[in-house]
């Protein structure tokens, strides 16, 4: 019977976008740690929050992903000073945008998140994963091409 | 049986038990080991502070000093060589002192003998007070 | 087309215990790419990284993924071991399988499917990687260090000794720090001074280190090998080639015996003149005008001290001077202080003078201190009889408005030896300590501290102290309980020493957002790796030394100065840097010469140049960007920020990240 309720259950996918010196780290710590959160996020290192192309955002959504998270720097300790600040102005645009047209703002987040703070990078996930299955599949701006 | 001389007290208990009760750290084997643990209201760890503290009348007249079964458990297994045991051991005896029964006959025994008097007691005390 | 092989890695059973290692092999046979896929039980080995060389020269790859541990941990190996043979390094990418996956999940299906999903992201990635070259760049041969304790003193003299150059910047007027402040120290009961003062005078007098006091870090630009670094130069006052340390001024400073000022370094329990040195063996021997108290420069008169000295030394119109030096290394050494107290009234250590911090105890034990090194109360002068020491004051704490939630690691020691000195000259005294934990892990630290209560008959109790109350006649009563037997106490004492929780200095944060060092959630600096690169920041060319980094004892601390001061001298003992070739790239032919890019740049690395183009048979001149690769640190934002999608991010291109999105949600 369990069985019949794994496969019945919406499990969402969820793309997380980690600055390599901050978040990326704190991921790594929480997996030293065995802090565990759902399997369904799938991180993408990239240099600095500041490196997320809206771009890519708009891509995990046409392709099927139900969530998007970015995790950059505390305010004040991007690496290269700014990133994390211009990710946050950048994203705040795009987000709301994107509510406009329909993807509801608790699929998209910004996180920061230091590289001493594995507990918080789980708990961030272990939310936002929760928080994306409560809204279920996402509808919007999917590419029909990639559907069966 | 109070002490005027509480020092004086606490020295002898040091002296007749051979051990330094200073050198307790508190782990708690004594209490662990302890097959009376349930029995006593101090418990075998505490014993070392109440004689630094020259709290003697108190752990006397407390159940503890009484329920020991001097089965040496404490003292062989202490890793500080405090060997709570010895300090009741020593205490009660002192107490014994106080009242003027530091001699102990073999014919006295059937005497003394109470229903819920530990055996290994009478040993242990006639170990000590056959002279 | 690539030619990629595929290593997926065991790791003992850290990976192989959650993640089918030999399905993941199958399941990623037969991507794109994809022309050889193996597993072995440890890829990072010797034999591991062989097998990858031989599969490199067997199968001609182009590209390579490890499917191991974080790419933080071992990307280096790989890419080295690639290079050995004879692949481009950064045609290696790693997916993380380990720290992301086989340690967090439980269910080996799930953690199986997650695994392949990053092996597939990878490969897509490799599928679009392009052999990059690193650049080279010049290392200036001078060091900084940022404060000029214990801590910043050795590293220091490690670096100069090595034959560099170094500079200390220290924001009081003389080197020194806390331990100068201390009487004696643990577990040898050493005079601190003792040991100090000799390197105190050595900094001062080495050809290789320049003194930078009553100055502090203003601003800092550049990268590792090249940082540009301002530091104001505080207006001392006092003239520093003709000042002659003789100390004539401090002596006839009115404000001296009336002034009412709190001396910093005996914790206000002493006054100190305007025009002053922190202490008598202060290095340099200079003393500073505290200008918002000194009453010349409050009122426009007085001017005694610039009348007394003999060498006319005091110049009051001396300004606060910017210097900007070159250095290839920064370490960071600016220790520690310790929390207020505000929040804990049960202690009453703000409504009795009697309650007293350790470090005040230390000046008042202290034969240069306040009271020549008599142990008096501070209400009356009276020696104490019963003192009662209070063990982790806002140490593992969780409440953050009150205190620390780590443990301050030094006070279990500093309290044995403060209650076996006090034992020592006061026999009589009766010492009560009431702690939590009693933590003493260190060389002869135990033992130490049950001397302590084995010799010196020091009464350690179980317990947290709960109220500190003062007495009228005087006394304080403290109420506590002795958790091992079980009852409260209510005990009269003389003297409540608290050992209060240490904190990184305040000015730390600051710091590290100038330095671009990442800090962790109580204001310590992060290291590199917890346990492999201790003593190195996460951004390169930054050094850790001392309590900055984390709670730690004098001769921790001196280990890790040596240890940061190593890593400085290997970092300038090279003549080139590598660069991250990583760097942003323009298409010219995209580019419209707009500026969003060289705004959003934090290196000032993107310039403006125009070109001849030939469009269609046009000749036209077009203001295109231009990156300078010595300068760019591959951060991207010019890349989010282009409008025309012209700029791209080596090794993190538009297309490669597009794709492993592309591989994740497929």
């Amino acid at each position: 019977m369990p069985m019949n309720e794994e496969n019945t259950e919406f499990r969402p996918l969820i793309v997380a976008f980690c600055c390599n010196w901050c978040s990326y780290a704190g991921a790594d710590l929480a997996g030293s740690s065995r802090l565990s959160y759902p399997a369904d996020v799938k991180i993408i290192r990239v240099p600095c929050s500041g490196r997320v192309n809206p771009m890519f955002i708009l891509r995990a959504f046409e392709r099927g992903a139900d969530g998007v998270i970015i995790c950059g720097c505390h305010p004040g300790d991007c690496h290269y000073s700014t990133g994390n600040y211009y990710a946050r102005r950048r994203m705040a645009l795009l987000f709301s945008m994107l509510e406009y047209i329909g993807v509801e703002n608790g699929r998209t987040r910004v996180e920061w998140c230091s590289a001493a703070e594995g507990a918080k990078f789980s708990k961030t996930m272990n939310e936002f994963c929760e928080k994306i299955k409560s809204l279920g599949e996402n509808v919007r701006l999917g590419d029909l091409r990639c559907k069966n | 049986m109070s002490f005027t001389n509480v020092e004086n007290q606490v020295e002898l208990i040091k002296e007749i038990s051979g051990s330094d009760p200073y050198k307790c750290m508190k782990c708690g084997k004594c209490s662990a080991s302890c097959p009376s643990y349930n029995e006593m209201d101090i418990k075998p760890h505490q014993f070392a502070s109440y004689i630094i503290r020259g709290d003697v009348d108190e752990l006397l007249s407390s159940k503890s000093a009484w329920k020991c079964l001097s089965c040496f458990a404490c003292i062989e297994r202490c890793p500080r060589d405090v060997q709570p045991g010895k300090l009741v051991d020593a205490a009660r005896q002192l107490a014994e002192r106080q009242r003027g029964g530091d001699h102990l006959q073999a014919d006295e025994i059937p005497e003394l003998l109470a229903e819920d008097l530990p055996q290994q007691l009478l040993v242990s005390a006639f170990r000590r007070y056959r002279r | 087309m690539q030619r990629i092989g595929v290593f997926v890695c065991h790791c003992g059973t850290n990976i192989a215990a959650t993640v089918d290692v030999k399905k993941v092999v199958e399941m990623v046979r037969y991507e794109q790419g994809v022309v050889f896929a193996d597993d072995y039980m440890y890829m990072c080995s010797e034999a591991g990284q062989e097998k990858i060389i031989e599969a490199i020269k067997e199968y001609k790859l182009t590209g390579l993924v490890i499917c191991s541990c974080s790419p933080r941990m071992h990307e280096k190996t790989f890419r080295a071991c690639a290079e050995k043979a004879g692949l481009n390094p950064y045609m290696v990418e790693v997916a993380n399988i380990r720290e992301q996956c086989s340690w967090i999940h439980k269910d080996k299906e799930e953690a199986t499917k997650k695994a392949v999903i990053l092996a597939r992201a990878a490969i897509a990635k490799v599928n679009l990687n392009t052999p990059l070259k690193e650049g080279e760049s010049p290392v200036t041969k001078r060091a900084l260090v940022i404060g000029g304790g214990i801590a910043g003193i050795q590293t220091a003299l490690d670096i100069a000794d090595a034959g560099y150059e170094v500079d200390i910047v220290e924001k009081e007027p003389s080197i020194g720090g806390r331990m100068s402040q201390f009487d004696k120290t643990f577990p040898t009961l050493d005079c601190a001074s003792c040991i100090l003062t000799p390197k105190m005078v050595e900094v001062n007098q080495h050809p290789n280190i320049t003194l930078y006091t009553y100055s502090e870090v203003e601003k800092v630009s550049g990268y590792v090998g090249n940082f540009d670094v301002g530091i104001r130069k505080k207006a001392r006052s006092v003239d520093f080639d003709k000042c002659t340390g003789c100390g004539e001024c401090m002596t006839k400073c009115p404000l001296g015996k009336i002034g009412h000022i709190p001396s910093e370094f005996d914790r206000g329990l002493k006054n100190r003149p305007a025009i002053y040195m922190p202490f008598a063996q202060a290095v340099p021997a200079v003393p500073v005008i505290d200008r918002e108290n000194c009453t010349y420069f409050k009122t426009g008169k007085c001017g005694v001290c610039a009348k007394i000295c003999p060498s006319k030394a005091v110049d009051y119109e001396q300004q606060d001077e910017i210097v900007t030096v070159k250095y290839g290394a920064i370490v960071v050494a600016t220790g520690f202080d310790i929390i207020n107290l505000d929040k804990f009234g049960e202690y009453a250590y703000n409504e009795s003078p009697d309650v007293i911090t350790s470090i005040e105890l230390e000046r008042l034990m202290n034969a240069a201190g306040p009271t020549g090194g008599h142990l008096e109360r501070m209400s009356d002068h009276k020696q104490p009889k019963d003192i009662v020491f209070i063990q982790c004051v806002g140490s593992r704490c969780d409440n953050e408005e009150k205190g620390k939630p780590y443990c301050s690691k030094v006070c279990c020691m500093y309290t044995a030896k403060h209650a076996m000195l006090i034992k020592d000259h006061w026999p009589d005294t009766n010492i009560t300590v009431f702690y939590i934990d009693v933590r003493t892990p260190g060389k002869n630290f135990d033992e130490f501290y049950r001397r302590a209560v084995e010799q010196y008959h020091v009464n350690y109790i179980k317990g947290q102290v709960g109220k500190v109350m003062p007495q009228p006649d005087g006394s304080l009563l403290v109420q506590a309980a002795d958790l091992l037997d079980g009852k409260q106490i209510k005990m009269k004492a003389d003297m409540v020493v608290l050992a209060a929780a240490i904190e990184p200095n305040p000015g730390v944060r600051k710091i590290a957002t100038m330095l671009t060092a990442s800090i962790d959630n109580n204001n310590f600096l992060t290291e590199a790796h917890a346990k492999l690169r201790p003593v190195e920041s996460p951004t390169a060319g930054i050094f850790l030394s001392g309590m900055a980094q984390g709670p730690k004892d004098i001769p921790e601390t001196v280990s890790q100065a040596g240890a940061a001061a190593v890593k400085v001298v290997g970092l300038l003992a090279k003549d080139k840097l590598k660069t991250n070739p990583c760097t942003a790239q323009c298409d010219t032919l995209l580019c419209n010469g707009c500026s969003t890019c060289a705004n959003v740049c934090p290196y000032g690395a993107i310039t403006y140049e125009d070109i001849q183009v030939n469009d269609h048979g046009l000749r036209e001149t077009r203001r295109v960007a231009q990156v300078n690769l010595a300068l760019c640190q591959g951060c991207g934002a010019c890349t989010s920020a282009c409008p025309s999608g012209a700029m791209d991010l080596q090794g993190f291109s538009n297309r490669q990240i597009t794709t492993e999105v592309d591989a994740i949600c497929r």
